[in-house]
């Protein structure tokens, strides 16, 4: 057997696990990784800004591909700056590995230069974490590391490897990832459990398929089965922010989302559901609204591959551990045994049609500014037969995405949900864009979010990669804001974007082209040229700046109390309100 | 506003765990991350082979709380098995302490007669001072060093409670 040095072997086993792309930053306790990459031209390195946009990037690819993200970045700060990318993936179940340089295992404890207790600070910002002390263990760790990383509900994983570890020798075989590990989750459904989910969806008279990230993650034909499940059944579907693309937006049986900024008519089916079937999502704060009085009527099945995510909020009758895409199938086939008929939820349906009635999207008409849902659906109107990649950042602009830019497909949008970090659109959709080069990606973006990450700008020109940028300019930290409005009588401290840099010649200092749109009658012009443009584009749409995100369930209260516009905005809150996130 | 508290109830843990750098400090690390309460924790290689260790958590919380405390536990990478002994039934819980008693007279009479019934052993003996082993459930330790507080206690060191369900099935 041939010996190799921890560097090689690590580099060897990446290739040996299907790693095609690493998303990194270089630095002296990762030297001799880098050195090895140099021999293997097989592993496309992408050279970020920023050790927390590898990150985001590598959660983008994880996202449009289903494959693992890679990242890789050196000791000290290279892992801390890393540590908002692992967090995000750990709150989005992303799929991730994360190598990190550490000083020499001699050195560890004695403050060495960049040095940082990269296991510590990330043990409860990951699924697990390693610290790797002999090149002997790398290839074994790696394999498993993988493993954890994207079987069960998936998550980052953290690989620390001291620098002597990098350059000691050890024996290494290549082998193709076959590992037998004692991490080994649930995957079909308990036969029982499938069975009770039958006789109470065969009996309820009210159901609704609440779907969320975990669809996505389980992989494309999970959602082929989500809509095989909605056809039989005939029941409304609404889904969290983290499962849009799931369920095609333009079928009928699409309440569009649900929750904090979620459709009146998905939140009030919520609440008059007799029946909801939670699938492969959480009961997040930003879902229930108030948890007493959260679908109050209805029995609830929870399917979840993540058993500590059952009745962590809301309590439900039925659990049902499993892979939710596994789970579904098996469903589909006892309710067919049992010759299942939709039965008849005309009255449900009709109950429904009340609510959409609301039309609770539309917005006012402006003849003078752009308002930001216009710019959205006019992005939509422009770019939806090319089934575009859309990431955003954080704030107003998300949730007007999320609200106005409507998916037919999974993995089609890459949103921060959980942590809801800022910065987060730009890096993602240069990953996605290396993921799926064909892909048009846009980053639908806030002024002030852009510039969280905006060093990025730099990776997308040196990997000539076409994404474009598209920044719902405000001029506020909208959703801050929006929040000051609702809650403290308009004091706006410190929700102002002051000094905004030009951004038409930042993006043309970067290589980037520019487009400014400032007027309404520019809109689809200005969106049009973004297409046609070759390479990277970043367009400033200037958008009506007080505009707010409506509708909206406010802190503490419930589905049925849902703001439906901006006359319902009182300005003040209670404490207790106040108090919640 | 007023912070809402819940009603607590006491639960023993035995949770089997891959013995590892770092495995004290995810499981106790988890705890204080999800807020929860540590009574006392205890942890021991069991194994023959050394891989395997038994961590013994006395934990309280709401009933929600005890329930998400295990499922958190279980999700843990290098946790095998966790087991709710409270929940599970019958079991044993022992704890062990070290008491240091010093003084002269009739307190060091009044300390030796308490030790005697309680049936705790001594260990080490001074002119001054004993330092008295006992054994037991938690709250007859607990009794014992209340009372050793009023004929000089000077130190006592406790194990923490260890726990093992009755009866012929393991955990």
């Amino acid at each position: 057997m041939a010996e190799k040095s921890g560097a090689e072997i690590l580099v060897q086993t990446l290739l040996d696990l299907g790693v095609d792309t690493v998303f990194g930053y270089p630095g002296g306790a990762v030297l001799p990784i880098y050195d090895a990459l140099y021999n293997h031209p097989k592993i496309k390195h992408i050279l970020v800004r920023h050790e927390q946009a590898a990150t985001h990037a590598a959660e983008g690819y994880a996202r449009a591909t289903g494959k693992p993200g890679v990242v890789l970045v050196t000791s000290g700060p290279g892992a801390t700056n890393a540590v908002t990318g692992i967090t995000d993936a750990l709150m989005d179940s992303i799929p991730m590995v994360v190598i990190t340089g550490q000083v020499a295992t001699n050195l560890i404890g004695s403050d060495a230069f960049q040095e940082a207790d990269t296991v510590g600070i990330t043990r409860h910002c990951t699924k697990h974490n390693y610290l790797v002390k002999k090149p002997s263990e790398l290839a074994g760790v790696l394999n498993e590391a993988f493993h954890i990383a994207t079987q069960g509900r998936p998550g980052p994983v953290v690989v620390d490897i001291p620098k002597n570890v990098q350059v000691a020798e050890a024996e290494f075989n290549s082998h193709n990832g076959k590992i037998n590990s004692r991490y080994q989750p649930q995957v079909d459904g308990d036969f029982k459990a499938i069975n009770e989910a039958a006789e109470m969806i065969m009996s309820a008279k009210a159901p609704i398929l609440y779907t969320g990230g975990g669809i996505i993650n389980s992989g494309p034909k999970a959602s082929e089965t989500l809509g095989q499940l909605a056809e039989l059944m005939g029941a409304p579907v609404t889904s969290t922010l983290m499962g849009l693309g799931a369920f095609p937006a333009s079928s009928d049986q699409w309440l569009g989302m649900l929750g904090m900024h979620g459709t009146y008519e998905a939140n009030m089916a919520m609440n008059r559901a007799d029946l909801v079937i939670c699938l492969g999502a959480r009961f997040d704060d930003r879902i229930t609204g108030r948890l007493d009085a959260f679908s109050p009527n209805s029995k609830k099945i929870h399917v979840d591959i993540d058993r500590s995510s059952v009745n962590k909020t809301v309590r439900v009758d039925l659990p049902v551990i499993g892979d939710v895409g596994r789970v579904m199938e098996q469903l589909l086939a006892v309710l067919k045994g049992r010759k299942f008929n939709a039965p008849d939820y005309e009255e449900w349906w009709s109950r429904i049609k009340g609510w959409r009635a609301t039309d609770c999207l539309a917005f006012p008409e402006n003849k003078t500014e752009i308002m930001p849902q216009l710019a959205i659906r006019k992005l939509w109107e422009a770019t939806h037969e090319r089934h575009p990649i859309i990431t955003t950042e954080v704030g107003q602009h998300q949730m007007w995405a999320a609200q106005h830019f409507d998916f037919e497909k999974p993995n089609k949008w890459l949103t921060s949900g959980g942590l809801g970090t800022m910065g987060y659109g730009l890096p993602a959709a240069i990953g996605a864009q290396l993921g799926d080069p064909d892909a048009l990606v846009i980053d639908i973006a806030g002024e002030a979010s852009i510039q969280m990450n905006i060093q990025e700008l730099a990776t997308a020109s040196q990997y000539r990669l076409p994404v474009k940028i598209f920044i719902v300019n405000n001029e506020y930290m909208g959703m801050v804001r929006q929040w000051q409005e609702l809650t403290y009588e308009s004091r706006y401290s410190n929700s102002y974007s002051d000094s905004l840099p030009d951004f038409i010649k930042l993006a043309e200092s970067y290589g980037w082209t520019g487009i400014l749109i400032e007027e309404p009658a520019d809109l689809e012009a200005g969106i049009q040229k973004m297409l046609e443009t070759e390479g990277p584009v970043l367009v400033d749409c200037r958008v009506a700046k007080l505009a707010n995100c409506f509708p909206m369930i406010p802190s503490g209260a419930a589905h049925t109390e849902m703001l439906l516009t901006p006359e319902d905005v009182k300005g003040t809150m209670d404490d207790n309100a106040k108090a919640l996130v | 506003m007023h912070i809402k508290e819940e009603q607590v109830e006491r639960h023993v843990l035995a949770v089997l765990v891959d013995n590892e750098a770092g495995i004290l400090a995810r499981i106790a690390g988890m705890f204080t991350a999800r807020g929860y309460n540590i009574e006392s924790l205890t942890v021991a290689d069991i194994s023959a082979d050394h891989a395997i260790s038994r961590i013994t958590i006395a934990t309280n919380g709401p009933p929600h709380v005890i329930e998400q405390i295990i499922a958190q536990l279980d999700r843990l990478v290098p946790v095998h098995s966790v087991r709710d002994l409270t929940e599970a039934g019958p079991h044993v819980q022992r704890e062990l302490a070290l008491v240091k008693v010093a003084g002269k007279g009739e307190n060091r009479i009044e300390a030796m007669r308490l030790a005697d019934v309680y049936r705790a052993r001594v260990v080490d003996a001074t002119t001054e001072s004993f330092v008295f082993e006992i054994t037991g459930a938690p709250d007859k330790i607990q009794t014992f060093v209340g009372l050793m507080r009023e004929v000089g206690l000077v130190e006592v060191g406790r194990t923490g409670v260890v726990a093992i369900g009755r009866g012929p099935d393991s955990a």
